[in-house]
Formats: structure tokens, sequence, C-alpha cells
């Protein structure tokens, strides 16, 4: 391990390169399906396998996914663009190049608010964000000979968003690919899914001593398939700089792979790094013009991004920065709050109800939020009943909610009056049962007297249970304390 | 039938009912049968499939439903995609290679009832100017066997040329339709870069490539054009310009201004007779009334070089899909991957193509990119800009053809520079982009024959094919 203080020394440095894979239903350059999970090489037609003769047809979705990924990032959109040709020799790229965007990326700056360590707040910097095609998949089977190719893959869409090196530590890192994830997901464009691979993430790491003006040689990350690990392998090839440096070792600049089960990285052959794309205009594709009239009708239809949502319900419902980052961690959660909001004004309780009893359903039901199968408005009228006092919290939450939830057809008030929950805040009726166990309990009722305040929860409890726990507990507490005091 | 017979004389006597679509066939079938042994112009000839579908073609002109080139027998250049046919590319790279596809061009020649009798040999993936390159051995010139028939489209100008087809599709990147039409004393039109799609065309050189036809008579090209031109769904760089109806445009109403350049007639590689025969071709165009003037073009110089840059680059890209991973060729003497792509990729591909991947690869790389590449891209902008400057104060820029006529079968296969100087006049319309024709216009003291090239502006084949018309006519 390595002490704060020598950490302390150094300043880190991170650019990432993240890409999404765009879930246009057919891919980039052909009207094969885009589509995870399917067996293997079953969608590849010549285009995808590289036939003498083919041509790529560019897939107008795809274009407009990268623009609406660029608007959300308040990048410039360039108006006037071609492809690329990246040459590079490899069994799972069919042609041989890679169909990209080298000089002229469709998306220019831009930047991502993040928030990391729960109140620190930055803003990063993007370089640009650029459309591609994706390549085939190499299956290296143990003890195989052999290597199999699964060109399924090749030729899915891809947009790759290129960080300036801006990045000061591994959680910030974490928190951004974690918002391109959700902006990705708001906008509809990703299923973020980095176990599949369709959001990949790659780090330029360098150090820097900290009064330091020029960056250190870095090393480029590869292999990170959850944010956990994106974390885990900048900490660790941090370190594993500083220590080099401080033993006056030099840093190599490579490309490294990241070893999730063992959390230690290997260095791939130098030999790919002296690798020259000769890169060239791809002359089988027209130069792209963006219009005006079309960007703007992508710009119109731009949903709501979680940043938005996050404000929105900090100022216009009140939510803690922290609620506010819960609930809109989700797409699918900040719409279900958003509606239930139109459906009640107690934005409170909608909040705790979203983060508490309906989450906890999600994720023992194993269920998404839209297959909740308890409406919105039935959800408010729940709100409501509890605000009102008719029914308790907690009885709410553990009989009336699960019920609802396998009667979807019953009104919360039916149902309530059918469980026989609605409580009693009527002091009239409730002081008997309070004097009842006054009666029944002198010695406590002494103690109590004497200063043993606490003993009060016991006292409720014997309401309670007399009760079957119909009673207002407000009130019940308040009529209780008042009659322990007349005692005297 | 008669040997070379026009379409419009075949269409007529199909329609009369004196000959069959069979006959047709028949007619070109037996000439292959005669000749191709010898003259090596047919890779896969398709006889029985071209019989069946000639019955079939007889049957739709009897019922009156027969597309406009119900007749036409054609045969395509081994870089055309034929779906479940053979492509090699001239290549063994290709062995055992079948299209799953129809190129554009030959999908609409088929749309339209053409037949198509074979394919045509080349040389490998159509870099050549002799058609010595081809892994299937090189293609001899029917109006002498120890001549080259000129290259790449070797194959489908002796085609055309030894009567086993009426019309033949090649394709042109620096030279390889107009060059052989040249050789072969037949007509080979490079259209305007663009005019036809390029789905379905291997490719060499991108930005380069055009679909070319060989024909003896203009009308026939015309037609030709009129189908297998226009936009194409399958290709985002083809133009959309309306496809004018060539064949109805044949006439030639005005006297033309024509210009050629000096530097081509002064030029050292420039043979003889060919100058000569250019020359007399002139002073009867200028005696019937055309205006023809001298002009001079200083950056002619740069056209061979600047085209073998780029297309080199481009190919360099191009041919990377060669690999042995999923189709074609794969060596079995590889231990490794990084083995197995040179083991296949070595013994596949002949030399030159060979030379010009590293060639390519070369002016591509890092440390030549900008002294090579980019300085081609511009100088290739000022060539176009320099044509398009003289196309606007003329109607067409003439020149011969190719410096020579056919030479020996072995003469240049030992000395690149002197094989490429075949394409030296041809390149500069390649490298503009612009459309143009190879007329025959004499033969040699050998008898061989001699070709004259007119360029014209960028979609102005209608004016081409016209005045190529007039030439042959008078």
């Amino acid at each position: 391990m390595i002490s704060p203080e020598v950490r302390a020394k150094y300043k880190l440095v991170v650019g990432l390169e993240v890409h999404a894979q765009l879930q246009t239903a057919t891919k980039i350059f052909s009207s094969d399906n885009n589509s995870f999970g399917d067996a293997p090489n079953t969608n590849v037609s010549v285009i995808s396998l590289g036939h003498p003769g083919v041509m790529p047809k560019l897939n107008e979705k795809a274009v407009e996914y990268a623009v609406r990924m660029g608007l959300a990032c308040n990048c410039e959109i360039t108006e006037y663009q071609y492809f690329d040709r990246k040459n590079y020799f490899y069994p799972d790229l069919p042609k041989g190049y890679q169909i990209t965007q080298d000089k002229t990326p469709i998306c220019v700056g831009g930047e991502v608010p993040v928030v990391y360590d729960e109140t620190k707040h930055s803003t990063v910097k993007l370089n640009r964000i650029h459309l591609e095609e994706d390549a085939g998949k190499s299956i290296h089977l143990e003890g195989e000979p052999d290597s199999l190719i699964d060109l399924n893959r090749a030729g899915v869409p891809l947009i790759e968003i290129v960080t300036e090196p801006v990045i000061h530590s591994p959680e910030e890192a974490g928190a951004f690919v974690a918002e391109v994830r959700r902006i990705v997901r708001y906008l509809g464009i990703c299923d973020g899914n980095m176990e599949e691979g369709s959001l990949r993430c790659d780090a330029n790491v360098s150090i820097m001593p900290v009064d330091a003006t020029e960056l250190g040689r870095k090393v480029e990350l590869k292999n990170m398939n959850s944010i956990k690990h994106v974390i885990r392998a900048i900490y660790h090839e941090m370190d594993r700089q500083i220590r080099m440096t401080e033993n006056g070792e030099e840093i190599i600049s490579e490309t490294r792979t990241y070893d999730v089960a063992t959390g230690d990285s290997t260095g791939m052959r130098t030999k790919e790094e002296l690798n020259d794309y000769r890169y060239f205009p791809e002359p089988d594709l027209s130069p792209l013009h963006i219009t005006k009239d079309w960007l703007e009708s992508v710009r119109s239809a731009m949903p709501m991004l979680p940043a938005g949502f996050r404000e929105k319900f900090r100022k216009s419902y009140g939510l803690s920065e922290y609620d506010a980052q819960v609930i809109t961690d989700r797409k699918e959660m900040a719409y279900f709050f958003e509606s239930l909001c139109q459906a009640t004004n107690n934005y409170k309780a909608a909040a705790n109800w979203t983060m508490g009893p309906v989450k906890s359903y999600l994720n023992e039901s194993g269920k998404t939020i839209d297959q909740l199968p308890i409406s919105v408005e039935s959800l408010a009228g729940v709100i409501t009943l509890v605000e009102k006092g008719t029914v308790s919290f907690s009885a709410a939450s553990q009989q009336l909610f699960p019920y609802l939830l396998e009667h979807a057809e019953v009104l919360p008030d039916q149902a309530a009056e059918k469980l026989n929950l609605v409580q009693d805040s009527d002091s009239d009726s409730i002081q008997p049962i309070i004097d009842e166990v006054i009666a029944a309990n002198p010695a406590k009722v002494k103690e109590y007297l004497k200063g043993k305040k606490g003993l009060i929860g016991m006292f409720m409890g014997e309401v309670m249970k007399k009760t079957k726990g119909k009673v207002d507990p407000k009130v019940a507490n308040k009529l209780l304390r008042e009659s322990l005091e007349t005692v005297k | 039938m008669r040997s070379h017979s026009s379409f419009a004389e075949i269409s007529r006597q199909l329609t009369d009912g004196s000959l069959t679509c069979v006959q047709v066939v028949e007619h070109y079938l037996q000439n292959i049968r005669a000749k191709n042994s010898e003259l090596n112009a047919l890779l896969s000839v398709y006889d029985e499939e071209a019989l069946e579908r000639a019955a079939l073609v007889d049957g739709k002109l009897q019922a009156g439903s027969a597309g406009k080139l119900a007749g036409m027998v054609v045969s395509i250049k081994d870089v055309l995609c034929y779906q479940d046919h053979p492509l090699q590319c001239g290549s063994e790279i290709l062995n055992g290679f079948e299209s799953q596809f129809n190129a554009t061009a030959v999908q609409r020649l088929l749309d339209e009832d053409a037949i198509i009798i074979g394919r045509n040999n080349c040389d490998e993936f159509a870099m050549g100017s002799s058609n010595e390159n081809s892994a299937f051995g090189p293609v001899r010139n029917a109006d002498n066997p120890n001549r080259v028939p000129g290259g790449s489209s070797g194959g489908s100008a002796v085609a055309v040329q030894a009567d086993m087809c009426a019309v033949s599709l090649g394709t042109d990147t620096g030279g390889s339709v107009r060059q052989p039409a040249s050789f072969c004393g037949i007509l080979g039109l490079k259209p305007t870069y663009s005019r036809i799609s390029r789905h379905g065309l291997a490719a060499y050189a991108s930005t380069f490539d055009t679909i070319g036809v060989f024909a003896h008579h203009v009308a026939d090209m015309a037609l030709v054009m009129e189908v297998i031109a226009g936009e194409d769904a399958n290709d985002s760089t083809v133009s959309r310009q309306v496809v004018p109806a060539y064949s109805q445009q044949l006439e030639v109403s005005s006297k033309k201004k024509i210009a050629y350049i000096k530097e081509t007639i002064d030029n050292d590689a420039l043979n003889g007779d060919v100058k000569e025969a250019f020359l007399s071709k002139i002073e009867a165009l200028k005696a019937d009334g055309h205006t023809v003037e001298e002009v001079s073009f200083p950056l002619m110089e740069y056209a061979l070089p600047t085209y073998y840059i780029l297309t080199t680059a481009e190919a360099s890209s191009n041919l990377s899909r060669y690999d042995g991973v999923r189709f074609g060729h794969r060596s079995t003497e590889a231990k490794n991957l990084e083995e197995m792509y040179k083991k296949s990729r070595a013994e596949g591909f002949g030399e030159e193509v060979l030379k010009r991947i590293l060639l390519g690869t070369a002016v591509l790389s890092a440390s030549y990119h900008d002294a090579y590449y980019l300085k081609a891209q511009k100088v290739r902008r000022m060539i176009q800009s320099a044509l398009n400057e003289l196309l606007e104060n003329y109607d067409f820029v003439a020149m011969p053809t190719a410096p020579t006529t056919a030479f020996e079968l072995g003469a240049k296969t030992e000395n690149s520079m002197e094989m490429y100087l075949a394409d030296l006049f041809t390149v500069q319309a390649s490298v503009a982009g612009v459309p143009a024709i190879s007329v025959p216009v004499g033969r040699d003291q050998d008898g061989m024959s001699i070709g004259l090239q007119l360029i014209t502006k960028a979609f102005d084949e209608a004016k081409l094919l016209a005045f190529s018309n007039y030439l042959l006519e008078n």
C-alpha cells in the first residue's frame, strides 16, 4: 500500500474513451440485425463479412443517435463530415479496416457534469464524440488450438466519447462513466450494459508531481467491464505508477489490460503499440451533411436528461441532492417519480415511497418499474390515506401496499376498509383504552413519573396491542402523555 | 448470323423471326469453342445456362414481354459480382470463391434480358496494362496471338474483338478499358466517375474505379450505358443525375471545338505510327470543318505519378480483406495468426499486386502520408481543375489512347516503369474523373490497331458517344 503522504505528492490525470453501442435496429452500414446474444454468425450478410464488391450504406438512425448524444453533452455538431478508414489486421475485423471518423468527428467539444464522493461537483470536458463501426468478437477457448470468430457484432454502430485529460480521481472517472451511462439510457440510444459490452471504457492514466506542468507518460487501460472495475483499475494503475516513480523506474507508454479476477494489470505486446493505422478518407461513402432543419428536428425531440430531472426534483419537489441522485439513477425510476408527483403534492412522501417500499418490492421481485402492478394514482391514494392519518405508515407499507400489488383493481380506501386498517384517530374512543392501560400498570406509571420517560414505548405498545394497531399513533401518543401526567 | 452484328441488326432478325436468341448464343459459343483455348479471354463459359436463358428470352420475345436487351449477349470482367458464379479477380487468393449477389450493373443487364455468356480473364485485381498479370495466364490479342490485348480488362476486350459476345463489361481505373480497346481495335468507354454504381465491383482504387463498356458499335454501347448507369441505393457515392437516353442522341449536328495536347504528341514514348495516324485524323477533322487546336497541358507529366500514389494507397486498404480468414486462399503452412496472414497473402497474390500493396502501404504510413498521399491529392485537384478549365473552352480533348500499339507478350514484364507508360495518356481522365472513350482510327505497319481517345466534361457521355459514332462513320 502507498501511504497517503506519498500519494499526495502526485496528481492523477485521466482521460477516458467510452464506447457506446447504439441500439439501432440494424447495423451502421448494412441492414443486418443489430441484436445481442443471437447464435454466432447469424446476423452477417455479405457486407458484414466484407465480401468483394460490397459497399457500406449509412444507417441514418445511427447518425441521429450520435447527434442526440452530442446535444445532450452540449457539443458542437459538425455540419459537413466524412468517414475515415483505420487500417489494421485482426481476424474479427472483416475488411481489414474499421470505418470511423478521424478528421471530422460528428460532435466536437462538449461537457458532462458529474457528482462524486457524494458532494464533489466537476465538469468533465469532452474532446469529441465520433461514429464508427464495431468489430466482431474473437473467442479463445481454454485448451483449444483454434480461435473462433463471431461477426454478429461486426458493423454494430458505436459512438466513442473521448474526454480531455481532465479527470483527477478514480471516483471522478467512475462518476463520469456512470453519468454517461445514465445519459445514453435517458436518450434511449444505448442500453448501457457494461457486462455485455454495450458500454465499454478505456482509460488513459498518467501521474505527475503536483507542482509539475507537463503531463506524465500515459498508460492505456483496457478491459474494464463495470464502473467498480474502472475505479479499481485506475487506483491500481495510479499506485503502480507512483511506486515505479518512487523507485526511480521509468514508466513505459503502453496498453495494459486489467484482470478483473486478480485485480492486477498486464502489459500487452508493445508491438501493437507500433500500429500505424494509415488513416485516409473512406471513399465508399459519400460525405455526410447535417442540415440545420434536420438538426432542429432532433433537438426538438430531445427528452429530459438526468441532470434536468435532478434539478427539477430538487427545485420543484424539494428533494435533497442525495434523494434526487438516487431517484434519477435509472430513467424509469425518474419517470415514475415524476408521474407520481403529478398525482400527489406530498413530494417528500412520494420520494420515501419510491425509494422505500417501491424499490424494495422491485429488488425482491426482480421486476422493473414498468412492471409495477400498482398505478401511480393508486400509490398517490395510499400516500393520502397515510397523510390524513386514516392508515398508519407501517400498516400502509406492510399490508395495504402488498395487497394492492396483488389486487391492482381495488381502490386504496376500499382496500384499507377491507383489510380493516382504518385507524382510530378519535380521542373519545381512544381515551378509555389508555385509561385501561394506565390502570393495569401502576408500577410502571410510578417509574414513568419518576423520570423513566422511555417507558412511553411500553405503554404505546400496550395500547396498540389492545387496539390491534388500529389507532393513529400520533393521537394515541399525545393522549397517553397527557393522561400519564394527570395520574399524579 | 453475321460476325460482329450490331444489336439493332440482331433485334431486327429476332423480330422478323429469321433468328432466335438461342441461335445468337450458339453463334458466340461457336467462336468461344474455336478461339478461347488460344486467346484465354474467358475464364468461365456459362454455355448451358446461356442457352437456357436464351430459350426463355425467345419465349418472352414471342409473348412480347422481352426486355430492351433481349438478344444482347454479354461477358463480364472477373471483378464484377454475378450471383452464384465464380469471382476471382484473376487471383489465386479468391480460389473457390463465388459471389452471393449481383453487381448493380449485372443485375440491370439481367433485368433487361441480356444474356451473360461468361467471365472475362483480366489482370489480377485489375492491376496491369497487358493482361499478363492474371493467375490464369495471359490473354492474347485476336489480331496477333503473340501480342498482348492490353489491360487490365484484356479478356473483356478480346471477347468482343473475337466475336465471343456482342458487348462486354470491363473496369477502368487508369485506362483499363480504353487501352485494351485501343490495342484490340474496338470501342472502349470509361464513363464519368460515379456514373455507374460500384456495388458489386471488387474494388481496386475506389475513387477511380469505373465500370466501362466494350463494343463494336456505338449504339450498342449507348444502349448498355442507358441500362446500367444511374442512381443506386447500394452505392451512396453514385451520381443521382438523370441518365439520358444515349441511344437516341447519336447524331452530331454541329461542328466541334477540339483540343489536342502538345505534351502527348511531343512525348518520347509516342510511337511513330501512332503519332502519324493520330495527326492524320486531326487533319481529317479540320478538313471536315471542326476547329482543332494544339494546347499545352503542363500538368500532364504529373498525372501518372499522382495516379500511382493514390491508387496504390487505396488498393492497399481495399485488398486487406483478402486475409485467408473468411474465404479464399488460406496457407496450410502457417503456425500462428501472423504467419497465416503473411503466407496466405504472399501465396495468394501475384507479384504486381504485392508490389502495389507495399507501395500503397508506404505512401499512407505516418512518415510518408503528407509527402506522398496528401500531396498527390492536391495535385489531383490541380489536374482536375486544369482539365475542366480546358473543357470549358473545347468540346473534346483528343490524344492517342496509348503511346504504342499492342506489344509482344513478355516485352515489358521485366520493366514495371515501361509497362506503366502504357497508361500514360489514359490516367489523366481517370485522375480528373471525366468520361473518355477510345475509338479505333487506324492500324500500324504490323496491322495492329491504333486508338484515338476523346475526353469530355463530366456526365457528357451523350456528346462523347455521338461524336465517336461520327468518327467511326467518317
